[in-house]
């Protein structure tokens, strides 16, 4: 798996710099140009990191201890102290709409669209022809879903006339505004999330195929029926890969901007129902230019992140199994 | 006898099954590919069939809602949008392969002192979402007076801050047999001969899927642009496409079908050009090793 290879030490990796190899005056001079070299090619990835990544995380602690607004100048800039994590944790009620808002919709956006995955990907797991069709046209929603174009069609598909309440009206339902209203605009935006389950059925699809088939002929001899065989064999050995799966779509979940922007026109109404944290953190930031206060939000955003990761990895440990034995 | 009853009864069994299976895919399938049919269709139909119609086809093919479209924000045309979006997607493209590549193989073929722990940062910046990032590097590139301009947008990628791909092409470069390094180190290559002449050629596969993903994903950005681009002559496409957002009279919704459709239209391309590999893209980064 390849979250849990990255940190575990691989039969093919070089030696650690340290063992004890031949230690012939030329072996040492090429391992020492190795480690030069090893760093030219690495130093613009290391740039970035420091400039890119490293020093404006930093930069933006501080700023969020700062009244920072981008307009004034930099005399201006006041220490605020912790005014801004007060201000977000006691003044702001959109602050806890945002956190309500992207809780509720990962919560149930993820593990629908997993579910979804996972059972397409069962239903395509067979030597057919015709199979590889139908994995690309599942997959082209996770290409195109992102984009403000699929946003607009979402929005103008379940308007208050459009397709989807002629559709119902088929059936003889009264429809509503869906996007205008404030019970249910989270709720298409969670269809158009679900809608795009192809990234991950592709990544079951292939964890599918490593799955011995020793093991179903095994419990077919036990009396195991189709029903046991997927809690009892699937699940266990998917467990890599729902884990990834898992972890992945969380974050992408965290991240969902653009549709959300777009249903809303930027103001994650009607009533805050659509403020995911991200859309909260943008118009904090470049909306009323507040951006000491978006820097605390952001550095909120990145702890609780931090914190569900470090979740998913320690009980991760109680329910994925790694079938190399080592775990 | 009893045997054979079973075995009958199984076979009709799986034959149902078979059906079911068939006519769910069938299911899954209309529902994935209406939104996309009806936004097609939508885009030909006339004003006042379009948005309630629950058909795919239009009664009246129109194609007045593409030079409409085009044309929807007075004095700038959505070719200037294209242009700009082509310009920085394609950048993002070269500056990403390049500067990936080489991140990768210092970490998945060379020894150097703390390489352990960079590749665990690298990992770790694979999660780290930019939303987190964007005010502070908004100041500074504002300090530096690149607002408005492609920079903010190309330049972090000439420094391998696309994690994902970084990873994507360790893992791709893990599967070249290590013998062809040795062979051309015995020949007297350094580490640079074995990048230059092992590793780039045989890393082509790992270098298209990373550039279509790269055009794909840059192509489809909005958070980023809209905050870096914010006068409408650097707008890019889907920037451009946003303005439709304010306009919800019935005349508007037809040119916006039209743009929405021609503004996927390169992605889409792109998925029938490479749909396996893109496929395979998504295998390698995110399960072999």
């Amino acid at each position: 798996m390849a979250l849990s290879t990255a940190t575990k030490p691989r039969p093919d990796d070089p030696a650690p710099a340290g063992t004890p190899g031949r230690r012939t005056r030329a072996g040492r001079r090429r391992h020492r140009a190795e480690g030069v070299a090893g760093y030219v090619f690495l130093s613009p990835w290391l740039i970035g990191l420091m400039a890119i990544t490293a020093f404006p995380m930093l930069f933006s602690l501080y700023l969020s201890f700062t009244n920072y607004d981008v307009l004034s100048s930099w005399e201006l800039v006041e220490w605020v102290g912790l005014d801004n994590y007060r201000r977000m944790f006691g003044e702001d009620p959109a602050f806890w709409h945002a956190v309500t808002v992207t809780l509720t919709y990962a919560l149930i956006a993820v593990p629908l669209k997993l579910a979804a995955a996972l059972g397409v990907a069962l239903l395509l797991n067979r030597e057919r022809r015709g199979v590889g069709l139908f994995r690309s046209l599942f997959y082209l929603p996770s290409l195109l879903g992102g984009s403000v174009a699929l946003a607009l069609v979402w929005r103008a598909m379940f308007g208050g006339d459009g397709a989807f309440n002629s559709f119902l009206g088929l059936f003889g339902i009264q429809g509503r505004a869906w996007v205008n209203d404030p019970s249910w605009a989270l709720e298409t935006l969670m269809v158009l999330a679900i809608w795009q389950f192809g990234a991950p059925m592709v990544i079951f699809l292939a964890g599918l195929k490593q799955v011995p088939t020793e093991l179903y002929e095994a419990a077919s001899v036990d009396g195991a029926g189709r029903v046991r065989q997927f809690w009892n064999v699937t699940l266990p050995m998917l467990s890599p890969v729902i884990f990834f799966n898992l972890v992945l779509e969380t974050i992408n979940g965290f991240q969902g901007f653009t549709s959300a922007y777009v249903i809303s026109n930027g103001t994650g109404g009607p009533v805050y129902s659509t403020l995911l944290y991200t859309l909260h953190i943008y118009d904090q930031g470049f909306g009323e230019f507040r951006m000491g206060y978006a820097s605390a939000l952001s550095w909120v955003f990145l702890l609780a992140i931090a914190v569900i990761t470090v979740i998913f990895f320690s009980t991760g440990r109680f329910w994925v199994h790694y079938s190399d034995g080592d775990d | 006898m009893a045997v054979q009853a079973v075995r009958a009864t199984s076979a009709t069994g799986r034959r149902w099954r078979g059906v079911v299976r068939v006519l769910a895919l069938v299911g899954v399938l209309a529902f994935v590919l209406y939104p996309l049919l009806w936004m097609a269709g939508s885009s030909l139909k006339s004003p006042t069939e379009v948005v309630s119609n629950l058909s795919v086809i239009p009664e009246k093919v129109t194609w007045a809602n593409y030079p409409d479209g085009w044309n929807y924000i007075r004095g700038l045309s959505f070719g200037r949008f294209f242009l700009n979006s082509t310009v920085i997607a394609l950048a993002t493209v070269v500056a990403n392969a390049l500067s990936c590549l080489v991140a990768a193989y210092a970490f998945a073929r060379l020894r150097f002192r703390m390489r352990r722990l960079w590749f665990a940062v690298m990992i770790g910046t694979l999660l780290l979402p930019s939303h987190v990032l964007i005010v502070p590097q908004y100041v500074m590139f504002n300090y530096f007076r690149w607002v408005d301009t492609p920079l903010p947008l190309i330049v972090p990628k000439l420094l391998a801050t696309e994690a994902f791909f970084v990873f994507l092409m360790v893992q791709f470069m893990r599967g070249i047999p290590r013998e062809l390094d040795d062979a051309a180190k015995i020949d007297g290559c350094s580490p640079y001969g074995v990048f230059r002449h092992v590793i780039l050629p045989l890393s082509r596969p790992a270098l298209v899927t990373t550039a279509i993903f790269s055009f794909i994903w840059t192509w489809n950005d909005f958070f980023t642009q809209l905050v870096y681009l914010p006068s409408p002559t650097s707008y890019t496409v889907p920037i451009g496409l946003r303005l439709f957002i304010d306009s919800s009279g019935q005349t508007s919704l037809g040119p916006m079908f039209a743009m929405s459709v021609l503004s996927l239209l390169p992605v889409f391309v792109f998925f029938l050009a490479f749909q396996r590999m893109l496929v395979q893209g998504i295998n390698t980064s995110g399960l072999k090793g």
